[in-house]
């Protein structure tokens, strides 16, 4: 059985995120709970229904990974580019968001 | 343009107050997932691999300055600085947050704009010949039509559900910019011998797994009727469209699952009972919608032509873009200008928030506020007086816009792909970085000429790989991007679909066999003027498939 990881999308803004040891929904795939065995992977799913239930996250799916010197890394292309970001330079010139919305 | 009448702004406006209070309820938890997935669809918000994504509108590629200005401010505040306009004439965010977008949408609102109907079952964002109104060939300008068709269509309360999307093009000249053979519905605009104006209609062309070129089902139907029509169509698709299999449900499968013949009979009975109702357009009514879009006042400038010829012989690099990205316009003192959004290497379509001021900047002031989006991903400004071309290249250089590609082998189409979209298998950005950073030589792209590549990352053809002179399709093949090349598709008004060429290759492989197949032509046309797509069609697959695959190359699957 390949490693796995609960990642999801967070309903406030869509953003990509990953499931913590401590049960918290992180940014960072190296920062997510790796499900090692059978029972592992079956309360990664029961917490990745409650979350969806709860309205926390969107889109929650439990995915294949494999560690490679100690770096997380999914077996999947897609889900590379959702840990890692688009594999283009999308944005040259970005500053980050600004406004008051943001800034809060 | 068209402007928002009194019922339009409330009716928009409401739409936002609507929405704003489905997300105060999605985020709190009152309302599910699954309840609120197609109130969100319906307002143009999509969920992509790493955030929502929204699709606004531009109505048959038609936008002002002050539009322009909204979509930067936008890119600005609530994204990350940039844009993606598409191959639907409209613009795509990739990073609004969900709770921001009610926001969003009253702030386009406030500029006559809105993302409604850019998802869903529904009858999409009516596109049109990003030259209307200006292109020497046009018999008639079709956006008044568009318009028409966009107001019927919007919200239209038997045709939101529709067995699934529904896209309807419309072309003003015998030349096809508009693809509208690779449409649901494609309207030709014509005149009849007795010079009334009317449409030649097509009906079930598409692309996405099944490709498919239209048929003719009318060969002219009188402007009035527009709407009678179309309700008739809509209705015998409505009611016969396959709800069963969501991979079977456009109208293209009815067409060719029921047969032409046995279709427009059942659309000509619809229309018998709808013919003579209040669906006909009154002439008058055409005429208040056409007034909206009358060509700008275009005084006399012909210092243009002595302006231009001295400025062209000053500088190469303007004399090459003005070569290829100027149009003749129905005034001879002008020309239509497109703005490549094909900076070599750069991303298909996209835009930064300083270009997209840059560009109503100098809209407004050389380009009578006028603004299009072409399906093919760029910017066009429709009226440029000659004498004024020099002082916007100038602009449009100090923004990395001049990229004098129009129509060349660096002018592709790609779709987000896998660097965005779900529903992708593959990416297509970086390949088609690629490809133009290897073809980006300006002699090079002159020498092979007029040759359009473009580029989907799954089935469902965004990228329009189907019509591209040279298409390709990424397909995820154990774990791993392939890319399928398709040779010979067109999506003028000789539309042909791409034939499979071969196995497919791997990203490294990609730009070679481009190459390989440049190369190929090259050889093998009669004389520079051949193009590829006229050499293609005289010599078949055949040589292509020898130069990429070896003497007797068999096509793969």
């Amino acid at each position: 059985m390949a490693d796995k990881v609960l990642t999801a999308n967070r309903l406030s803004d869509g953003i990509s995120v990953w499931l913590d040891a401590a049960g918290n929904w992180v940014e960072s795939l190296q920062d997510a709970f790796v499900a090692r065995h059978a029972e592992a992977v079956s309360a990664l799913e029961t917490t990745g229904k409650t979350a969806f239930a709860d309205n926390k996250v969107v889109d929650v799916n439990v995915i294949d990974i494999e560690e490679v010197d100690g770096v997380l890394r999914p077996l999947r292309l897609r889900e590379r580019i959702r840990a890692e970001g688009p594999t283009i330079d999308y944005a040259t010139g970005y500053k980050g968001l600004s406004g008051p919305d943001q800034a809060a | 343009m068209y402007r928002y009448d009194e019922f339009d702004h409330a009716f928009v406006s409401d739409r936002v107050e609507q929405f704003r209070d489905q997300v105060t309820r999605r985020l709190s938890g009152e309302l599910a997932e699954d309840a609120f997935k197609p109130l969100r669809l319906m307002n143009g918000v999509y969920l992509q691999l790493h955030a929502y994504m929204l699709r606004v509108a531009i109505p048959y590629g038609t936008l002002n300055s002050r539009q322009m200005r909204m979509l930067a401010h936008i890119a600005r505040k609530y994204d990350r600085g940039y844009g993606h306009f598409t191959t639907r004439q409209n613009i795509q965010y990739n990073w609004p947050s969900l709770s921001d977008t009610p926001d969003i949408l009253a702030e386009l609102a406030s500029v006559e704009m809105h993302a409604l109907q850019t998802s869903g079952n529904c009858i999409r964002n009516v596109t049109a010949d990003h030259f209307a109104g200006a292109a020497a060939d046009e018999v008639a300008d079709p956006r008044p039509y568009a318009e028409i068709l966009r107001q019927w269509s919007s919200v239209h309360p038997e045709f939101s559900f529709l067995p699934r999307k529904f896209k309807i093009a419309v072309t003003g000249a015998e030349r096809d910019r508009a693809a509208i053979q690779v449409h649901d519905i494609g309207l030709h605009l014509k005149k009849n011998e007795a010079g009334e104006i009317g449409f030649a209609v097509y009906v079930g062309g598409g692309q996405g797994r099944t490709p498919m070129i239209a048929k003719k089902i009318k060969d002219f139907l009188p402007e009035a009727d527009l709407l009678s029509y179309t309700t008739a169509i809509m209705r015998v698709y409505n009611l016969h469209g396959r709800r069963d299999n969501k991979y079977k449900a456009r109208i293209k499968i009815l067409v060719h699952e029921t047969g032409v013949e046995e279709l427009s009979g059942q659309i000509e009975q619809e229309f018998l009972q709808l013919k003579n109702t209040e669906l006909k357009l009154p002439e008058a009514d055409i005429q208040a919608i056409t007034t909206y879009f009358a060509l700008p006042e275009l005084t006399e400038r012909p210092e243009g032509w002595a302006n231009l010829a001295g400025w062209k012989k000053a500088d190469p690099d303007f004399a090459r873009w003005v070569h290829q990205n100027v149009q003749p316009h129905k005034n001879p003192d002008y020309g239509m200008v497109t703005i490549s959004l094909k900076p070599i290497g750069g991303i298909p379509g996209d835009a930064t928030d300083v270009q997209m001021d840059a560009i109503a900047d100098l809209a407004e002031e050389y380009a009578f506020d006028e603004i299009r989006i072409s399906h093919e991903q760029n910017v066009i400004f429709p009226h440029v007086a000659l004498a004024d071309l020099e002082a916007v290249y100038r602009g449009l250089v100090s923004i990395g816009l001049a990229t004098a590609n129009a129509g060349l082998i660096t002018d592709i189409i790609a779709c987000p792909g896998l660097d965005y979209c779900a529903l992708a298998n593959a990416r297509s950005i970086p390949v088609s970085q690629e490809i133009s950073t290897r073809f980006g030589d300006p002699a090079r792209q002159a020498e092979i000429g007029e040759l359009k590549i473009k580029i989907s990352g799954c089935i469902n053809a965004c990228g329009h790989h189907h019509v591209g002179h040279i298409g390709l399709l990424g397909v995820e093949k154990k774990g791993a991007e392939l890319y399928q090349i398709t040779l010979g598709g067109s999506g003028d008004e000789n539309t042909s679909i791409g034939e499979i060429i071969g196995r497919g290759f791997e990203p490294e492989k990609v730009t070679d066999a481009i190459e390989t197949i440049v190369d190929t032509y090259l050889g093998l046309r009669l004389d520079p003027g051949e193009k590829f797509l006229d050499a293609y069609r005289r010599v078949g697959p055949q040589p292509f498939k020898d130069a990429l695959y070896g003497n007797g190359a068999q096509a793969a699957a």
